[in-house]
């Protein structure tokens, strides 16, 4: 009889296969070995991406993710490598986007004896995982990454972590694949309860001045054209949350901008003039609501929310609707009645004109001397795709371009948004280029952020991924600056930056780049930028001490929102 | 702040106990006594959780509790909504041993368990309250040593997990 038996590490590779995986980052080392050997006969149907670092693998794997909806993969091997993760798993975690990490660990007599390149990873990982597990034994690879990748997927997304020892990889065992649909202990999907559901139809019904607030569930729901026909058919005007961009297009009259610290005027002041605050896949983030005590008392709250730990975590809600959102929202479209708010829309549009004329003409057309970041982004608007898809590191450019840039379409977003991981953006650019080649990536970084992940310039490199970085360089960590100055009576400590020539940086990785000092070469420079076909690195020299309006300060009430 | 009994009903999944514990470790809130047992069902764990908590923040540790992949259900209870005891046992010098301390044994209904050479051992079972009052006596009986379990407790309510389960 044949033996149909295949290693441990040949069933990872299969198992991904059966997934549907077809692009894979990664970093091979002792403890994964049998797996990188193993995948070495299947490279015609993965795509394995040699990053440069493993934080880089994972970051890549949450851009990837992010853009399509898929679970992104990394694989790394034991000590070092799978603690090179962890940032990269804590971001996951907070952004829910949906991972399965694969990571090597020592053989299993070895476990627990400080062997080489051994650490307690499943330990390590337990607060910014979903799930994990360690296999040990060849037969419980399958079924564990078989159930990890439901898990990754299904309800609130997140990132799951798989730690297979070296000796299951090596041991022979028959391969079988079963898709997990259900975990006895793990139910992902709470019935809709429809008669929370008719309490938040009557409050929605009985508004004078309702206001939707709409997140990043609305992407993960897929509920798009829900939330469209929702506030289509009631007239509410909307707003977005960091992450929830590109859920609703910013062209649509019912849009008035986004929340936040450094979101629109308008939003974050009427916040505490609506009679109804309808928050749609949203968890009421600190940087969203300001001073709890002052945010929105005068509103009840209905909440549309998947996650039950969420529902009364922050806000209470009058009609807390548990639940899908498109299945939420879908039922409260029969129960809303049509109408419209014209005269509180038009507040939102009076509050506009006062942020346009003071904040965004002078960061979008600015006449002093000194580029300001706005008016990079500006110049992106004019020449890029409808369905291009910005990625950011994290701090003042971070906040600049998601206020300027023009998001038409869904998942046209990729950022660090609640844990905040400077480094996220180069890394994340690369894995959401890879996810499709042939549509626009826009990377914009600022100088801090890019350098401490500016290795995987080589994986740009090596991939050829078409990435268009744009690093608006201030020679600062200026969102921390900015701070320093307003509440630290600009004391600026150790926030000015001596930077390296980075046209040299991107000339070393053969990357196509220019460099922009001057207002008058700005368009061309852009324009230039997306005609060329390969990866494409644009500096920008902006001004050293610009600032990002408008604010809500820390402590402050959302209505004490500043302009200067 | 008040006392809470957190019922929290697992799968046997190694490192289970750390994914909770995690829950009360990043909130800074000290877990009181914790137990873990089979439950009635075959396979399925019970944790008996003692913490002081709020109302409010009872609420938002059971949801995370329950929203850990391995954990089927968890229930928070008050005090009177729960039967519950906890096991305490002392161990004493034989030379102790007088009518006076067997007096105290039988007052509390204590009872010695187990007598060495050297030592005998009183097992008491009861509320946090009473375990510790005869501690405070036997105390005065050169007591050597003292060990209390967390409580063990099941709900009054009539629900049960078997609606939980599928």
């Amino acid at each position: 009889m044949n033996d149909t038996r295949i290693r441990g590490a040949e069933i990872v590779i299969k198992s991904l296969v059966a997934e549907k995986v077809t692009t894979l980052f990664g970093y091979p080392g002792g403890a994964i070995m049998p797996v990188y050997d193993a995948l070495y006969d299947y490279i015609d149907q993965v795509d394995h991406v040699l990053t440069r670092h493993e934080q880089g693998a994972i970051h890549a794997a949450q851009g990837f993710a992010r853009v399509s909806g898929k679970v992104g993969v990394c694989m790394v091997t034991s000590g070092p490598g799978a603690t090179n993760l962890i940032t990269g798993l804590a971001d996951a975690l907070i952004d829910s986007t949906p991972l399965v990490c694969i990571t090597g660990q020592v053989a299993s007599h070895l476990l627990g004896t400080d062997a080489f390149q051994e650490t307690d990873v499943v330990g390590f990982s337990m607060p910014g995982t979903k799930w994990n597990i360690q296999v040990r034994r060849v037969e419980d690879i399958a079924p564990a990454i078989s159930k990890g990748f439901h898990i990754a997927r299904s309800g609130r997304p997140g990132p799951v972590l798989i730690d297979i020892t070296k000796d299951a990889q090596f041991a022979l065992g028959e391969f079988t694949y079963a898709p997990t649909f259900s975990v006895r202990s793990y139910k992902p999907y709470p019935p809709v309860n429809s008669k929370m559901v008719e309490k938040a139809a009557e409050l929605i019904n009985g508004a004078k001045k309702p206001f939707v607030l709409f997140g990043q569930g609305v992407l993960m729901a897929k509920a798009e054209e829900e939330l469209r026909a929702f506030l289509e058919k009631t007239g509410i005007p909307a707003a977005c949350t960091l992450l929830g961009s590109g859920a609703f297009s910013e062209d649509h009259p019912l849009y008035v901008g986004k929340l936040g610290m450094h979101g629109n005027y308008a939003p974050n002041i009427l916040t505490n003039q609506c009679d109804v605050l309808i928050a749609i896949g949203m968890r009421f983030d600190d940087r969203v609501t300001g001073d709890l005590s002052r945010y929105a008392t005068q509103a009840k709250v209905v909440h549309l929310e998947l996650d039950p730990v969420e529902i009364n975590k922050n806000v209470k809600a009058d009609a807390p609707v548990l639940g899908n959102c498109k299945e939420s929202l879908s039922l409260l479209i029969d129960q809303v009645h049509p109408s419209s708010h014209h005269e509180w829309l038009n507040e939102f549009r009076q509050l506009e004109q006062e942020e346009k004329a003071s904040v965004v003409a002078r960061d979008l057309s600015p006449t002093k001397t000194g580029l300001t970041m706005g008016e990079v982004i500006r110049y992106v608007n004019e020449f890029k795709d409808d369905d291009a898809v910005l990625v950011t590191d994290v701090g003042q450019h971070q906040m600049i371009a998601w206020r300027y840039f023009d998001f038409k379409n869904s998942r046209t977003q990729v950022t660090s948004g609640g844990l905040g991981t400077m480094g996220f953006g180069l890394p994340a650019a690369l894995g959401a280029q890879l996810h499709n080649p042939s549509r626009q990536v826009i990377c914009v970084v600022g100088d801090g952020g890019i350098q401490m992940t500016v290795q995987e310039l080589g994986t740009i490199m090596q991939t050829k991924a078409p990435v268009k970085i744009i690093l608006l360089n201030n020679n600062y960590l200026g969102m921390v600056r900015q701070w320093q100055q307003m509440f630290f009576d600009k004391r600026y400590s150790f926030t000015e930056l001596e930077n390296p020539d980075f046209i040299k940086i991107a000339e070393a990785y053969k990357i196509k780049s220019s460099k922009v000092e001057q207002r008058e070469d700005l368009s061309e420079a852009v324009a230039d930028m997306f005609l060329h076909e390969g990866p494409y690195f644009l500096e920008v020299v902006v001004a050293k001490e610009d600032n990002v309006f408008p604010m809500v300060a820390t402590g402050c009430s959302v209505d004490e929102i500043r302009l200067s | 702040m008040k006392k809470f009994t957190i019922s929290v009903f697992t799968e046997n999944f190694i490192g289970i106990l750390n994914r909770i514990t995690i829950i009360f470790t990043r909130r800074g809130v000290n877990i009181n006594g914790i137990t873990a047992s089979e439950s009635r069902e075959d396979g399925i764990y019970r944790l008996t959780i003692e913490v002081t908590s709020t109302d409010e923040q009872i609420v938002q540790l059971v949801n995370q509790i329950e929203r850990i992949i391995d954990v089927i259900k968890a229930f928070y209870y008050k005090d009177d909504q729960v039967v519950f005891q906890e096991i305490a046992l002392y161990k004493l010098p034989v030379s102790s041993l007088d009518p006076g301390l067997e007096k105290v044994i039988r007052q509390y209904n204590a009872r010695i368990i187990s007598a060495e050479k050297d030592f005998v051992v009183i097992e008491m079972t009861g509320h946090k309250e009473d375990t510790q009052e005869l501690l405070g006596i036997l105390k005065k009986f050169n007591i050597m040593e003292f060990a209390r379990s967390g409580r063990v407790a099941v709900s009054k309510p009539m629900q049960t997990l078997d609606q939980y389960l599928q």
